[in-house]
């Protein structure tokens, strides 16, 4: 075990993957040489040369193109972009091309590959560095789609992704790059060195795509998260003092609803959390999923916490993030009903 | 007051509209044989000459001229023709099984049988072709079996892709035939992808991307030539400018100046026009390609200048929009016939073994059709299981995948 950032683990997990398989090629803008803008991928074309690791044109489009041509061929390309706030030029490529060319061509091509993308705010990004593009994914069939909320879990789901035989996106928090957080933009970052999650396996491990994980248990109502907003969550169960169950979905498509339902049939109440805008977000799909399977268990409305239906504001970015104090009051008004 | 006059948007017009006289004045018929043969490994700044002229082999009276001549024996010729004929045979029973409500939809190449079906005579096994629609021309000069793509064509039961694709939208693996998407120029940066993806590996295999010239107008053509130009990908970009795309003429997409090879020149690709509807000429130039790609050279652009005879698709009627006598006026001939002159020129061919093949080629193609309908048509017989549907979105089969399955039935 080694005490890693979520950025070593991404780097860790590329790093075992190329190792183990000479199929595995990582490029996108400024990943070789310099090792991409948050340095994920320092380090790779030194040690697996320049045509395993490079530098792509600015051209998402050409860039998913180019890897799922690459896929056709038999490598495994994980890729970059450099933000999802980029993804939209290669969005063509991704949910027509990517996610269907296993099932058009009836198996004779398929697509492993992986589009690594650092997502969401708390960074004062700014409107075009800070989106949150999941349910964009999700509404698309034959994509997987991974939001990992620690370095453990980044490692594990990274290698698992790779090796998967279909399109995975990775999306990735960038607010927990460094350190987990609690949605207090005023206090500072404990670093993952201080947690449990930051100890992570220096070699090869996978976790399995799909599968959620129960990061508080509780009876009182159960909270549904990914990404950032695992740690917002549970700051703010802390705070509020309510016994509330923290459930961390890693795996948005596909998605663990026996986990979720099982939670919800025992609380008999459900707040969703996350970043992206509310309208036709993914927690919609949560909350119909709770409705449709949970609704005589449930004991009051199922309510959702998350961005506001507008673009990411720069400067009033920390009345956008939606943090522990905004949790804490959907908590407080389900337990009321 | 502003002393500047008043601006006005350009926008270009074809040359005649339904009623007119035809006009093919801007195809510059360059003389067979009048085009340089560059070595393959010529440095591109020394041939930019090739994208504006057009490399022709076949001369009005059959002989092959030329430095680009004299790469194909008599039995190759034969096969080639035979491929043709064989591509409009095809399409001429498609096109009726169409119109007869056994399919939805089809697309003939009538016209452009020679890009493809003398292009595939270039490649070699294991390279790999990303066609867009009409390039069936590959498979049926490697021998793909017409009954499978028939099977295609009516989603019948036995269709190898299980319903799920829009008729002629064809996949083979095994014959070098990336799976057609419906988006135009995906498939061409894909090409670019999978030929990287050769070098790296120290592979010796190629890839060649094919689009229309109305599609260059994508991003993903220009992300294309990005990425083959700057990584030197082997492979051979196509271009195939049939003059239309659905009702649009070629000038929306090109400009009024310039041709489309010569988009390959700021990219530092060799670029090379050609005489689409000579088979001799598109075997010369995709050879040419095929070797600089194979030697390390990098990728080469490839304009085929053709004219498509037919309707865009089934649904298209180009009375609407184009003079009904234009194909006749086309000044480049029909390749088939082309073809068959130069054969009967050099004495192995006659009119009536041509006539006698004819008859040969349509019943080959009326037993496909035959055990084709055995399998079903897409309103009648046999069709894949709705359980179709569900399988193969994924590797493996998710829960709420198999869920809704269960839901309807299967
Ligand atoms: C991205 C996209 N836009 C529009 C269409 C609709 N469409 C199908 S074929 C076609 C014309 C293509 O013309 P061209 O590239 O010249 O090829 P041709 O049909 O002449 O061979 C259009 C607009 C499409 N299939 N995909």
């Amino acid at each position: 075990m080694a005490r890693m950032t979520m950025i070593e683990a991404v780097r860790s997990a590329m790093d075992v993957s190329m190792a183990r398989d000479e199929n595995v090629v990582v490029f996108g803008e400024d990943v070789g040489y310099f090792g991409g803008v948050f340095r994920c991928t320092q380090g790779l074309q030194a040690k697996y040369g320049k045509t395993r690791c490079f530098d792509a044109p600015i051209s998402e489009s050409g860039i998913v193109g180019t890897a799922i041509g690459m896929a056709a061929y038999g490598l495994k390309p994980c890729v970059e972009i450099q933000f999802a706030d980029y993804m939209y030029p290669a969005y063509d490529q991704i949910t027509q091309e990517a996610a269907r060319i296993r099932y058009r061509s009836n198996g004779d091509f398929t697509c492993p590959i992986v589009l690594r993308m650092p997502t969401g705010g708390g960074i004062f990004g700014g409107q075009t560095h800070s989106q949150s593009p999941e349910a964009l994914f999700t509404h698309v069939c034959g994509l997987k789609v991974i939001v990992p909320s620690n370095p453990y879990d980044a490692k594990g789901l990274l290698i698992a992704a790779i090796e998967d035989p279909d399109p995975v996106m990775f999306l990735e928090p960038k607010r927990l790059y460094n350190g987990p957080f609690d949605g207090h933009h005023e206090r500072p970052v404990i670093p993952w060195s201080r947690h449990e999650l930051g100890d992570v396996p220096e070699g090869h491990f996978t976790i399995p795509i799909g599968k959620a994980e129960v990061r508080r248990q509780g009876t009182a109502v159960t909270v549904i998260a990914y990404g950032t907003m695992v740690h917002v969550a549970l700051t703010a169960a802390e705070e509020t003092g309510i016994d509330a169950e923290v459930i961390d979905l890693r795996s948005l498509l596909p998605l663990d609803l026996e986990t979720i339902v099982q939670s919800v049939k025992k609380t008999g109440r459900c707040v969703v959390v996350h970043e992206a805008t509310l309208t036709s977000g993914f927690g919609a799909e949560v909350a119909a999923l709770v409705q449709e399977h949970c609704f005589f268990h449930l004991e009051s409305p199922v309510l959702r916490v998350t961005g506001w239906d507008t673009p990411y504001p720069h400067a009033q970015e920390w009345d956008y993030f939606p943090g522990p104090l905004r949790v804490g009051r959907a908590l407080a008004e389900v337990m009321e009903a | 007051m502003n002393e500047h006059a008043h601006l006005s948007l350009h926008v270009p017009e074809p040359a005649v509209r339904p009623g007119g006289q035809p006009d093919f004045s801007n195809v510059k018929n360059a003389r067979a044989g009048a085009v340089p043969r560059p070595d393959v490994d010529a440095a591109p700044e020394t041939i930019r000459d090739l994208a504006y002229s057009i490399i022709r082999v076949l001369n009005r009276d059959g002989e092959a001229v030329g430095p680009w001549a004299g790469l194909l024996t008599d039995q190759d010729l034969l096969t080639g023709l035979r491929n043709m004929m064989k591509l409009r045979a095809f399409d001429a029973r498609m096109l009726m099984a169409q119109r007869q409500g056994k399919t939805s939809f089809y697309m003939q190449h009538l016209g452009e049988e020679a890009v493809s079906c003398a292009f595939r005579k270039a490649l070699e096994k294991g390279d790999m072709n990303f066609p867009t629609y009409r390039q069936a021309g590959l498979l049926i000069a490697d021998d793909y079996p017409m009954v499978e793509m028939m099977n295609q064509i009516f989603s019948n039961e036995s269709d190898p892709l299980r319903g799920r694709q829009l008729p002629i939208m064809y996949s083979s693996k095994e014959h070098g035939f990336f799976t057609i998407s419906g988006n135009l120029a995906t498939q061409y940066v894909q090409a670019v992808g999978w030929a990287m993806a050769s070098a790296i590996k120290n592979d010796t295999r190629i890839a060649a991307a094919w689009i229309g010239d109305g599609s260059t107008a994508e991003s993903d053509f220009h992300s294309a030539l990005v990425f083959a130009s700057t990584y030197k990908a082997p492979v051979i970009l196509n271009i195939v400018n049939n003059q239309w795309a659905i009702s649009t003429f070629q000038g929306i997409a090109r400009g009024g100046s310039g041709t489309f090879a010569a988009r390959g020149l700021g990219f530092g690709i060799p670029a090379l026009r050609v005489d689409g509807n000579d088979y001799l000429a598109v075997y010369a130039v995709a050879r040419w390609a095929a070797e600089r790609a194979r030697r390390n050279l990098g990728p080469t652009l490839i304009e085929y200048v053709t004219y498509r005879v037919g309707a865009h698709s089934t649904s298209d009627d180009p009375s609407a929009y184009r003079p009904k006598t234009e194909s006749e006026a086309w000044p480049l001939g029909d390749p088939v016939l082309r073809l068959k002159k130069h054969l009967i020129l050099r004495g192995s061919w006659s009119e009536e073994r041509h006539t006698q093949a004819e008859a040969e080629i349509m019943d080959e193609v009326i037993q496909a059709q035959k055990q084709a309908e055995g399998h079903g048509t897409l309103h009648a017989g046999g069709r894949p299981s709705v359980r179709d549907i569900f399988e193969g979105v994924y590797a493996e089969m998710p829960s709420h995948i198999r869920r809704q399955r269960q839901k309807a039935g299967y």
